[in-house]
């Protein structure tokens, strides 16, 4: 490893000048970092060059690839649209072993376990590094240092605004779609691998140099609607299989039984009531992990109970926010990432039921976006401190092992707050310095815990209008000095110097480093 | 020395398990203290668990041994009651490693106070008691009994005596059901010392079963020279105790409850247990009359279906139109519901407040006859209009009365 030169940003944490041997702009703040220049431009191309009866099919992913050039050194970019069904990138780095390519830099929209498959081609060098969300396993991989080039962590906003500054200049781009007709159009709406959305997939359609859209369900012209466009095609492919249906639906949307995940749900709820954030025409952000479908549920009966409605929720449908729609509880879902079959049903039927993408939603190099435009947003976190910071990458113990996925996009949102445990079995969540930093503190408003509600100092309005509540408000030292009160204060987590992936900040700035383990 | 075992395992390790811990002790000739450590949280608290390990080995007198522990996120007191639970097996000492009492558990019990809900936790997971305080319910039972496994049961006093001293109760009544006598007297020795509010007793059928747990507890207070009361709370789970309800109701002045348990009453009965509870209809409403006639509440049994919170509405409002104080729940869940609906509705408030001014007024007016509307209110309605404004009040549901 190459001896790299650290700098501080402006959150106080030490970052490289350079990453994978180009170089990066430290954190300064945020809104402080003035983009310059212009967009990347993807080459010009002409109908010419490209069969006059818009047949762009090849027989095989492997034919498409190698007509696509694919060579050593090259980026390639996945969407994560099929979850922890996905057998696309598998099969695509397959591939590339195959032809012995080495050195590729996989930059997928997110990672799955499924993805396991892929350590051993990043073990014998087919695959350099990933630029993307790193999980289980694969994140244990890169924790112990394995991984040959250093991993960039970035949010939905920030791998558009990556491919769209020219920061990550997709070779390559394989997209996964449901249903696509010969030409390259191509929808997550019909077929066996249904997925709903493909705004993930959106960015590389537009940007890559070649893109190639495979599909288990080949339709004849036209595949309509086209949430891809054919025009930004140069292949099309049909296999026997894109995913494994049970798997693309995600198994994260359940409402969670676990009462202390309800009472922080209820809580959080009854907080949105009494600071008057649930009011006629507001909007929320809605995840799919129980505690946020179950915030979800709660919202209901408040609005039901006082005869309001949203205007829209946005992030990612499912049955409940669904049945909330159909009620007339919700004008619209502004959908993000379809995770259930009522979500893909909804969106193929309810005109209420809008797809939405990184670009719309959390591009932070565009002229707004809606993430922005959200009156609350309930995320979750593995770790906050003391100064409202939050981490979502790695635990405790130092290991990353979750994505950033549109969380620091959704922190511009009005209100945000995170609902968590104090503590998880002994590890406690709030902290004096979190591990790994991926949302400042100042973007943090709420923490609701079992055993209290934080409000981030800076948000006075809300503290005066918590004044005379019987919700427990607590100041965020003293949670902290609770939750070490019953777990014990930790030791702190043991690193090596070596860097093995850096978070990247919306603007695409370099926020914070994760380490080696020791 | 109990010299013919060596070997002692407590706990419990597997991939599901969580806050918990298991261990393995091996007594060795020599070599000294072997701590072998496999902890989820090694990075963080590796060294203390340690040191809290070597502290108690020390404490028992233990020179040579070979200690495996594989934790899961166990909190201190959870560890030290394992461990303890494994050194009982290998060595017949009689000392006790106890843990700090937090300041935060070092409140008195209150004989007449709310017990609308009263939360089981099975006595030998630690999991499970973690945040039971944070839910509010009215009161908290650590369970010996029942939800133990035979072989569980000296690990798990291990575990509610620390418990009691560790775990923050949040102000919930401290309870802990023994298990049938006599092995619940020895359960008592677990528990007397640390500030147990309520000891309930299962399966009670007669007065003496009473007289022994109180002799056994008052040994305990003199021994230990606590100076505050125990409480006790019969359980009624059999047809004989029924019919003996009075007997057992009246058998001690510190006897501030009986609750009855409809799933072993159903059993003795021989009919299936419905969630109308039709089939306990006598018992139920001959519990009630035996607790009314001696003075102290009644409590009636779980609902089990946690995923029925209608159904758990509707038997709450049976259980109170029945003269039931309260209620035992098996999930968090339930508390809120049980609290909302024993807890005087908005209509029955107004109706109280309405027979109480029109009463004072008469009064003032040295009047002999009430009336409100075209009704005749007399005595025992002013009592019962009474008795909800005042319940109303300590559930902080209106403002102190402004009625002398």
């Amino acid at each position: 490893m190459p001896e790299t030169k650290l700098t501080k940003n402006a959150a106080g944490r030490s970052v490289p000048m350079e990453i994978n041997g180009k170089p990066v702009v430290p954190y300064e703040g945020v809104g402080k970092h003035i983009a310059a220049g212009v967009k990347h431009s993807p080459k010009i191309y002409s109908c010419k060059d490209f069969p006059s009866d818009g047949n762009k099919r090849v027989g095989t992913l492997k034919e498409a690839l190698k007509k696509a050039g694919l060579k050593d050194g090259m980026t390639v970019s996945t969407h994560h649209h099929f979850r922890n069904g996905d057998m696309l990138a598998n099969q695509l780095f397959d591939i590339a072993k195959e032809m012995g390519v080495k050195d590729l830099r996989w930059f997928p929209s997110a990672s799955f376990p499924c993805h396991e498959h892929l350590i051993q081609y990043l073990e014998d060098g087919t695959i350099h590094h990933i630029e993307g969300s790193m999980n289980g396993a694969l994140g244990r991989f890169a924790s112990q240092g394995k991984m040959k080039g250093v991993g960039v962590l970035r949010s939905h906003g920030g791998r558009y605004q990556a491919v769209q500054d020219g920061e990550v200049k997709i070779d390559i781009a394989v997209i996964g779609a449901a249903c696509a007709d010969p030409f390259g159009n191509a929808n997550g709406l019909y077929g066996d691998s249904a997925t709903g959305l493909l705004g993930f997939a959106l960015a590389d359609s537009q940007y890559a140099d070649k893109v190639i859209v495979v599909t288990d369900n080949m339709v004849t012209f036209p595949c309509v609607p086209w949430q891809i466009q054919g025009n930004y095609v140069d292949y099309t492919v049909e296999v026997n299989k894109l995913g494994d249906p049970e798997k693309i639906i995600s198994g994260t949307t359940r409402i969670t039984k676990s009462p202390d995940r309800l009472l922080l749900a209820e809580i959080t709820a009854k907080f949105c009531d009494e600071t008057g954030i649930i009011h006629d025409g507001f909007s929320f952000q809605s995840g799919a992990g129980g505690t946020s479908l179950a915030v979800g549920e709660f919202f209901k009966k408040i609005m039901q109970k006082k005869g309001i409605k949203a205007r829209f929720a946005r992030g990612g449908s499912n049955k409940y926010l669904v049945s909330m729609l159909e009620e007339g509880l919700i004008d619209y879902i502004l959908d993000g990432q379809t995770f259930d079959m009522e979500g893909i049903r909804s969106m193929a039927e309810n005109p209420g039921h809008v797809r939405t993408s990184p670009f719309t939603s959390y591009n932070y190099h565009g002229k707004g976006n809606f993430a922005g435009m959200v009156d609350v947003a309930i995320l979750g976190a593995t770790e906050v401190d003391v100064n409202f910071n939050a981490n979502v990458v790695t635990h405790s113990d130092g290991y990353l092992l979750h994505g950033i996925g549109g969380w620091q996009n959704c922190l511009f949102s009005k209100t945000v707050i995170l609902p968590i445990p104090l503590f998880r079995d002994r590890i406690p969540v709030v902290v004096d310095e979190v591990t790994t930093l991926c949302g400042p503190g100042e973007l943090i408003d709420v923490i609701v815990t079992e055993r209290g509600i934080a409000v981030n100092p800076l948000r006075t309005d809300l503290l005066e209008k918590l004044k005379g509540s019987d919700l427990p408000v607590k100041s965020i030292n003293e949670l902290k000095d609770e939750a070490e009160k019953i777990c014990g204060k930790p030791e702190k987590a043991h690193f090596d110097d070596q860097i093995i992936a850096v978070v990247k900040w919306v603007d695409g700035t370099v926020l914070d480093v994760v380490r080696k383990v020791r | 020395m109990k010299q013919q075992q060596k070997i002692a395992e407590a706990g419990i390790a597997g991939p599901k398990v969580r806050s918990d811990c298991y261990v393995k002790l091996e007594l060795t000739e020599k070599g000294g203290v072997r701590i072998n450590l496999d902890s989820k949280v090694k990075s963080m608290y590796g060294s203390s668990i340690e040191q809290l390990c070597r502290n108690e080995i020390e404490f028992f007198g233990i020179d040579n041994i070979k200690l495996t522990l594989k934790d899961a996120g166990a909190l201190p007191f959870t560890i030290s009651a394992r461990l303890e639970a494994a050194v009982k097996q290998i060595s017949d000492t009689g000392k006790e490693f106890i843990p700090d009492m937090i300041d935060e558990n070092k409140y008195p019990p209150v004989r007449d106070r709310f017990r609308f809900s009263r939360l089981y936790l099975p006595g030998n997971n630690p999991k499970m008691m973690l945040n039971a305080g944070v839910h509010n319910p009215d009161g908290i039972i650590l369970d010996l009994e029942d939800s133990v496994a035979p072989a569980k049961k000296m690990e798990a006093r291990l575990l509610v005596r620390n418990a009691l001293r560790q775990v923050n109760f949040y102000g919930s009544e401290r309870m802990v059901r023994i298990n049938q006598l006599p092995d619940g007297l020895e359960d008592l020795k677990y528990i007397i010392p640390h500030n147990v509010h309520v000891v309930l007793v299962p399966k009670c059928e007669n007065a003496s079963q009473i007289k022994q747990v109180e002799e056994e507890i008052s040994n305990l207070i003199k021994k230990h020279k606590i100076i505050q009361e125990v409480f006790l709370m019969p359980i009624i789970e059999t047809a004989l105790g029924v019919e003996k309800a009075f007997e057992i109701a009246s058998a001690s002045e510190n006897i501030v409850a009986l609750a009855i348990g409809l799933e072993d009453l159903t059993a003795d009965l021989g009919v299936v247990r419905t969630n109308e509870a039709t089939e306990t209809l006598f018992a139920r409403t001959r519990l009630v009359n035996a607790c009314k006639a001696a003075g102290i509440q009644a409590i009636d049994s779980v609902f089990s279906d946690v995923g029925d919170m209608e159904g758990l509405r509707q038997s709450v409002k049976i259980s109170r139109s029945l003269g039931f104080e309260g209620m035992g729940c098996i999930h968090p869940r339930q508390i809120s519901i049980i609290h909302e609906c024993f807890a005087p509705s908005k209509e029955e408030i107004e109706k109280a407040q309405k027979i109480m001014d029109v009463f004072y007024t008469a009064k003032e007016k040295g009047l002999g006859v009430i009336a409100l509307g075209s009704k005749m209110i007399d005595l025992p309605v002013v009592k019962r209009a009474e008795k909800t404004i005042n319940l109303a009040v300590k559930l902080g549901l209106i403002p102190e009365t402004r009625n002398p």
